[in-house]
């Protein structure tokens, strides 16, 4: 009798552990994964993964479709970006149009440290030598 | 002289700043065009609204010049296009199908009933992945189709009298 | 009939704003203390009626007023007390009102804690300030009137936006704005140094106590705004680098570089051009800000709001406030000299390139921020820029800046000789690297980005500490005492450098380790994530003053301790059919638990979302260290001395 008390506890303990939402956890991590990068179109300032629209939940619902299909996340991205166009990547793709988003960062940081560095040998030179290092903290 | 113009470089960049907000207050960030434009119209076979067990396939359309207006009765934005679209119904001569957008079809059925039916078919699209091959991401929306099934032109919101008379309808006049 | 004198302040406000900027440009150009002292005291009345205006609308909120349009739409008899406070900012009229309120608190302290400045300075300085109230009270009068009659008056309000009902909302936007329109004084700083020529290392001392302020209550009121997001919004995130919290970060970034080269042109009356634009970019940012916000130019998750003429009027006095800065900076900057000498390797030069760091990421926020405008304006398609974007390019352009920090502490001013830097620092360095490669493995993951952002946390926390350490050894006396009498600017930049690594090892571990579960839950089921087990014990109905609310129940429970409720909540506001989500959080040093309740998937079972995230305080802890090392900074006796002496 207790034995089989046991076995019901242990059965029912099976039962009440709460399911994934998924049927599949690796595509769940995919679905993760990709729709971080995806802006929701409803709500605009969301990624896919976040929202909880109707048209996010349709739009995860067919991208666990297409992963179930074996589509790369390149042709899913590809896939999305036909129907709505880039405006749901929220990583801009590289193309001439924003070359200069992506190389503008690298190449403000270079234009500032080297204006800062003429700027100061420069300044050094012009300026008379009177400098004792000083203790001030 | 160089160094002069020199301390003028945060002026002239705050300058090109201030042209491209003056341009942008024009601009809606929301309005998303649509890339299907001048691409062949998604093929789809959807259930009609009024007789569930009858299909209407969009190649049907082949040959004409149509509007699919993407609707739901749950849309308020859908009820204040409804009058235009049943002036449209009446005045332009090009078949309105209508696709009822993620709705039950007891509720659009009851609208139509009650404001009229502007449509020449509707289809329903319970799980919106009609709307997902069009590129929905808000309705109303309504596409221009040409005779070849290709989308012409896509209007976000619900059509304007503006968006009629400027584009729709000289639109529609030269596909014709 | 409150309304009334609210409305009829302002307009008094405004005209003493024109003549509180008149009179001081006046009374300064032909040196005439009777001008000069009119400008004055219209500047203390123009405070007096802005907040008569300001506690009129409060009363109007108090009351529930429903005929004042602005208290109709954004409240109503149910709202709690402290959201009524709140809405007073909701919207887009009120929160104008208190930009400008918040700036008529700045001119009024300005007023107060100027005396010792030269009088011509003090009063072209009030004048600047003038002109920029004068060009918001216009704003409000002529398009945002937040005392707008609405008759017949309504019966019952709309309600403020239930997103902003929340404890969160009543200090976020007014400490928030303390930061934003408080660099509207080293603004004035600036344009008043400029017209009068009175540029030197004085002037960078008056300036950077102002700056310090702003820049404490700027740090404070953002880290309010990301724990906001992170409880209220559901989603666990604490920055979505979304166009408004951008706003606010851009003169932050330029506020912070702003603080740093002030300190070289006090030490070394060197690089003052470069201080002076710096000022006038921190404060331009923040009307920029403003501009977007207000101007629905770019989309936002915070739905305020936004209509393209007020838009226009922002931007046409964006063009004339700024533009007129930067046009006299054109004028004045190539007759400023150069300063005193310092090597090319010095403290000096760090602070410098910490400035090249800030304005540059500044840049890049910029860019990102407003570069689906620009394609959109030249009719090249529409993209988005979101956070992969920004998480991709920002990270390595702030590297460099953590690292030039840990140098920076232990340099010299005036030169350091890099040899002697680099013996001196090698501890330092392999003790990071050694600790920053070693942590990961023990959390029990090792992740190469993670063991990054520790070195930089490490680096900065070590580095910090070896200067800590020389300055003890120097001094005599007990430990304690040693590390008390530093002087309280040095205090203060510890700190405030520590508090930048205790942010990064939030940002570092949370995003590392963070976990997240999408689960389907029915009553009694239960779910291990980590070391916890997380069991639905069903939900509830309960009603709050103003909403309907589904309460979840949840046992959360580890191998030891007692266990934990969760209750998460998903609300209902009568007026506004789409259902909130109150996330529960038990909130700890080395973790969050964070539960919130998604949509019913059928009768019983429901969507819950749960998220384990460590050391995700640290990441506010981090900023509150930051604002907490201006404010010892602030205590620094060498700003009172030198005020005293300039007094005398």
């Amino acid at each position: 009798m207790k034995r089989l008390l046991a076995l019901f506890l242990l059965l029912l303990s099976l039962a009440l552990n709460a399911e994934s939402i998924a049927s599949d956890p690796l595509v769940e991590a995919r679905l993760k994964s990709l729709s971080q990068e995806l802006r929701c179109l409803v709500c605009q300032n969301q990624t896919l993964a976040d929202s909880t629209a109707p048209l996010a939940e349709d739009l995860r619902r067919e991208i666990r479709e297409l992963i179930a299909k074996g589509m790369t996340d390149e042709e899913i991205t590809n896939y999305l970006v036909a129907r709505y166009g880039d405006f749901v990547r929220y990583r801009p793709p590289f193309k001439s149009q924003t070359a200069l988003l992506w190389l503008g960062p690298t190449v403000m940081l270079i234009i500032g440290f080297v204006v800062l560095w003429v700027t100061l040998r420069r300044r050094n030179k012009t300026l008379p030598n009177d400098y004792e290092v000083a203790d001030e903290i | 002289m160089k160094t002069q113009l020199k301390y003028l470089i945060p002026f002239v960049i705050f300058l090109m700043l201030i042209g491209f907000f003056l341009k942008g207050l024009n601009l809606d960030p929301r309005e998303v065009p649509s890339p299907l434009i001048n691409k062949p119209a998604p093929m789809f076979e959807q259930p009609l609204l009024n007789d569930a067990s009858k299909t209407f396939s969009s190649n049907s359309m082949l040959g004409q010049v149509w509007l699919l207006n993407v609707w739901a009765s749950w849309c308020t934005a859908c009820r204040d296009e409804h009058p235009l679209l049943m002036a449209m119904s009446q005045q332009i001569d090009v078949p309105i199908v209508g696709i009822d957008y993620k709705d039950t079809n007891p509720e659009a059925l009851d609208v139509l009933s009650k404001l009229g039916n502007p449509y020449s078919a509707v289809a329903t699209d319970v799980e919106g992945r009609v709307g997902i091959d069009y590129g929905v991401y808000g309705v109303p929306e309504t596409y221009l189709i040409d005779k070849e099934g290709v989308i012409r032109y896509k209007q976000i919101g619900p059509i304007t009298v503006a968006a009629l008379q400027e584009k729709i309808i000289p639109m529609i006049k030269g596909l014709k | 009939m409150i309304p009334e004198i609210g409305h009829f302040s302002l307009i008094l406000a405004l005209v003493l704003a024109i003549a509180q900027s008149t009179f001081s440009f006046k009374g300064a150009s032909s040196n005439q203390p009777v001008f000069m002292s009119a400008g004055l005291s219209a500047a203390r009345g123009q405070f007096f009626f802005v907040s008569i205006a300001f506690i009129s609308l409060g009363y109007a909120f108090y009351s529930s007023d429903f005929s004042v349009l602005y208290v109709a739409s954004n409240s109503n008899f149910n709202l709690p007390i402290q959201y009524k406070l709140a809405a007073i900012w909701g919207g887009h009229e009120g929160s104008m009102l208190l930009w400008t309120a918040t700036l008529s608190l700045w001119t009024m302290a300005v007023t107060i804690f100027s005396q010792h400045l030269p009088a011509q300075f003090r009063a072209r300085l009030i004048g600047t300030m003038g002109l920029i109230t004068v060009g918001f009270l216009i704003f409000i009068l002529f398009s945002s009137n937040p005392f707008e009659r609405l008759i017949p008056a309504a019966l019952e309000g709309r309600s403020l936006n239930p997103l902003l009902q929340d404890p969160g909302m009543v200090f976020h936007p007014p400490v928030l704005y303390m930061g934003y329109v408080g660099f509207s004084v080293a603004f004035a700083f600036a344009i008043a140094a400029l017209l009068g020529g009175e540029l030197n290392p004085e002037w960078a001392r008056w300036t950077r106590t102002w700056t310090t302020i702003a820049w404490i209550f700027l740090t404070v009121g953002i880290a309010f705004g990301s724990k906001w997001a992170y409880y209220e919004l559901g989603w666990g995130g604490w920055w979505f680098w979304d166009a408004v919290e951008n706003a606010s970060f851009m003169p932050w970034l330029v506020g912070t570089a702003l603080i740093h080269s002030l300190a070289v042109t006090e030490k070394r009356d060197a690089f003052k051009m470069w201080t002076v634009l710096l000022a006038i970019f921190a404060f331009s940012l923040s009307l920029l800000g403003t501009f977007l916000v207000r101007s629905g130019v770019l989309t936002s998750v915070h739905a305020f709001a936004s209509d393209p003429t007020r838009g226009l009027f922002i931007l046409a006095f964006l063009a004339i406030v700024i533009g007129g800065a930067l046009i006299l900076f054109a004028i004045r900057a190539p007759k400023v000299g150069l300063g005193g000498k310092f090597g090319v390797v010095s403290r000096e030069s760090f602070l410098l390139a910490n400035n090249v760091v800030m304005v540059v990421a500044c840049g890049v926020v910029m860019l990102g921020t407003l570069y689906p405008l620009f394609l959109d304006a030249l009719g090249m398609g529409k993209i988005s820029v979101g956070p992969p974007y920004f998480n991709t390019v920002f990270v390595p352009v702030m590297a460099p800046a953590f690292f030039l920090m840990g140098l920076a502490i232990f340099s010299r001013w005036k030169n350091t000789e890099l040899p002697s830097l680099i013996s001196r620092l090698k501890w330092a360095f392999i003790i990071s690297v050694v600790t920053a490669i070693v942590t990961p493995a023990v959390m029990g993951q090792w992740k190469p980005m993670v063991s990054l952002g520790l070195l930089m946390a490490f680096w900065i926390i070590t580095t910090a500490m070896v200067s800590l350490y020389d300055y003890m050894v120097a001094g005599s006396g007990n430990l304690i005492l040693r590390v008390i009498r530093l002087p309280r600017a040095y205090q203060g930049m510890i700190l405030a450098h520590l508090g930048v690594a205790v942010f990064i090892v939030g940002v570092t571990l949370v995003g590392g380790y963070g976990l997240e579960q999408d689960l389907r839950m029915s009553p009694g089921e239960k779910v291990k994530v980590d070391q916890f087990t997380f069991q639905f014990d069903g939900v509830t109905q309960t009603a709050g003053p103003n909403y309907m609310a589904v309460r979840g129940h949840f046992t959360v429970s580890k191998s030891q301790g007692a266990p934990i409720i969760l209750e998460p909540e998903k609300r209902s506001y009568q007026e506004d059919s789409m259902p909130m989500t109150e996330a529960a959080i038990e909130t700890g040093l080395m973790k969050d638990l964070y539960v919130s309740l998604g949509e019913p998937l059928n009768s019983e079972a429901w969507a819950v979302r749960i998220y384990i995230k460590p050391f995700v305080q640290w990441i506010w802890f981090g900023c509150f260290m930051m604002a907490g090392g201006g404010i010892l900074a602030l205590f620094d006796p060498r700003y009172r001395r030198k005020n005293k002496k300039a007094l005398g």
